[in-house]
């Protein structure tokens, strides 16, 4: 809680800005990254402000965004439970949203429909676990994580159903949603809002989030309301996540990974951690939704499947290596 | 350190207070003030209630009947925050979920004292870092804390709960887990701030450190009885050894009454 916080964050502000040009950068058409620069002056080719500003800009913000509020949530959501192993879809909510989206794709809707009720089933789940959780008396972070196990596996066999009832046309729509995936993703503006408001909000309640980390008891004896602290904690952890999930799918490892890596580099101030979780989810999405787009094109890999094979390898590396 | 000068230094009173204990009757009401300078030491067998009555103390609880006063204000009128700049706690048992050194566990103690978008600043530092050195611990301070023993970790905890500076101290056995060196350098440390002004009140196990140590004692029996007063009144053999129904030797060391188990 004593490390510099400006280094790190200003070190993690220049890789992603590195990465997403380098994002907007590579594709069918290659631009190099002075082209890029002189497109975001207002200059460049007509056919190079097509390619950036219309098509991929908007998906590598996307991308960013999306990684960006999953690994806040993730962040978020291990500190709530006090679990290293919870992410943003520990409680059922993916699930809750794929049901949402997989139901409105079945009924041949499309785009913002399937948006809206992805949106609709993870606000769904997060009200139907906090409630069942909270039961007749108070919950405990393991009450709760037990019901959202639950209530997930539940969604795991409607999700199932669904699939084996679909037409077959509508199923590589459907298993792309499950994977996660970014290329449908088209309006990155209030991902990105809520991520910088959620940041704001977050970080000065960082210290408070440090003091929880060390138990309810010991929160409450150093001055902390604990149980309207953990109210927020979790109505923005589910708000961060159903966004996320709305705008992309259901994208694994990232909310898990990210907060750990950081953890494992940076220490466990939360002040440090949430705001460099935003910048370096954002990142690794961006970079994987890049590889996602070239490895085998023009053909595009879902990107849950490149950030899994990316972070997996690196987070056992450094696991291995620390302490 | 003038920004974090307390207001005033409030003396914590319990009236009529009935600790709540899930599935035991009512016990006897608890009617006493803890005054600046004063040590007080809880002794009782197990689950006669010490740690249910200091988290009780601490607001941590609910007690089933009556109220606490910070001078004439009741505690529920306070703020959480407001009450732990007068009240601070070290448990009896502790959970290190994530890792963290033994200068950041400290610092957490100066959380009341600092707004929300405040850093902890040079003086925190310097607060955190004179506790660690009085609790002798100060050497670790890089150290994970869940790489630490059992003594030492009791040791930052008390550091923890000197940086966070209130001024009443609820500890909950303070020296378990202490080599004989350090519970009396913790137990000298605990008079010395009483001394200063501060006060103390401690659930102990060890009726000699009581006996050397404590001013004031609280007897709480497993059936709901307790009584209280000054050391001298209370420490007799007759009650302890009801207290925990054992036979007791006594022995005069140092002008003090030194308590040895009999074999029977």
């Amino acid at each position: 809680m004593i490390r510099p916080i400006a280094l790190p964050v200003a070190v993690l502000s220049v890789a992603s800005l590195l990465a997403m040009v380098m994002s907007v950068g590579i594709g069918s058409v290659a631009i190099a990254p002075a082209d890029v620069l002189s497109v975001f002056l207002g200059e460049g080719s007509n056919l190079h402000r097509t390619l950036i500003l219309d098509l991929r800009l908007p998906r590598t913000l996307a991308a960013f965004a999306t990684g960006g509020l999953l690994a806040v949530a993730g962040a978020l959501m291990q500190v709530l439970l006090r679990n290293p192993l919870a992410d943003p879809y520990v409680l059922g909510l993916s699930g809750g949203a794929a049901v949402g989206a997989l139901l409105a794709m079945l009924a041949g809707l499309g785009g913002a429909v399937i948006s809206g009720s992805a949106f609709a089933g993870a606000m769904l789940a997060t009200v139907m676990v906090f409630g069942l959780a909270h039961g007749t008396g108070s919950w405990t972070p393991s009450r709760l994580l037990l019901t959202g196990v639950v209530v997930a596996a539940g969604w795991g066999a409607v999700i199932t159903l669904i699939l084996a009832i679909s037409p077959a046309r509508e199923l590589p729509g459907m298993l792309y949603w499950l994977m996660g995936d970014v290329s449908y993703a088209r309006a990155p503006w209030h991902g990105l809002g809520l991520l910088v408001v959620v940041c704001a909000l977050v970080v000065p309640l960082g210290r408070s989030l440090n003091v929880l980390a060390r138990g309810p008891m010991q929160a409450a004896a150093l001055g902390i309301s604990v149980r309207p602290l953990e109210w927020l904690i979790y109505v923005l952890a589910s708000l961060l996540t159903a966004t996320a999930v709305t705008m992309a799918g259901s994208i694994g490892f990232v909310g898990l990974v990210v907060p750990h890596m950081l953890r494992l580099v940076l220490g466990n101030d939360q002040r440090l951690i949430l705001p460099a979780c935003a910048l370096a989810g954002g990142t690794l999405l961006v970079l994987a939704d890049t590889l996602a787009r070239v490895v085998i094109a023009p053909e595009q890999l879902p990107v849950g499947v490149i950030t899994a094979l990316l972070g997996v390898p690196t987070f056992l590396y450094l696991l291995y290596r620390s302490r | 350190m003038a920004r974090n000068q307390r207001p005033s230094m409030q003396t914590l009173s319990a009236r009529d207070l009935i600790i709540d204990i899930p599935g035991r009757a009512d016990g006897y009401p608890l009617d006493l003030t803890i005054k600046s300078g004063q040590v007080w030491g809880v002794l009782g067998p197990n689950g006669a209630g010490k740690t249910t009555l200091l988290h009780t103390l601490a607001g941590l609880r609910s007690p089933r009947a009556g109220a606490l006063y910070l001078d004439d204000v009741t505690t529920k009128a306070l703020k959480r925050r407001a009450l732990s700049q007068q009240l601070g706690l070290v448990f009896q048992d502790r959970q290190d979920g994530f890792p963290a050194t033994v200068l950041e566990t400290a610092l957490i103690g100066r959380h009341p004292w600092l707004a929300p978008w405040q850093m902890e600043g040079a003086d925190d530092l310097a607060m955190a870092e004179r506790s660690l050195e009085a609790l002798d611990v100060l050497h670790l301070k890089d150290r994970l804390v869940s790489t630490l023993s059992g003594g030492e970790r009791q040791r930052v905890a008390i550091a923890t709960l000197m940086t966070q500076s209130p001024h009443t101290w609820l500890l909950d056995e303070p020296t378990n887990h202490l080599d004989l060196h350090h519970q009396v350098a913790v137990m000298k440390l605990l008079t010395d701030r009483a001394a200063a002004g501060n006060a103390i009140f401690m659930c102990l196990h060890d009726l000699n450190l009581a006996a050397r140590w404590c001013d004031h004692i609280l007897l709480m029996y497993p059936n709901g009885e307790a009584c209280w007063g000054s050391a001298e009144r209370m420490l007799v053999p007759n009650a302890l050894e009801r207290l925990y129904n054992q036979e007791l030797a006594t022995v005069e060391v140092d002008g003090a009454p030194f308590f040895v188990p009999r074999r029977s």
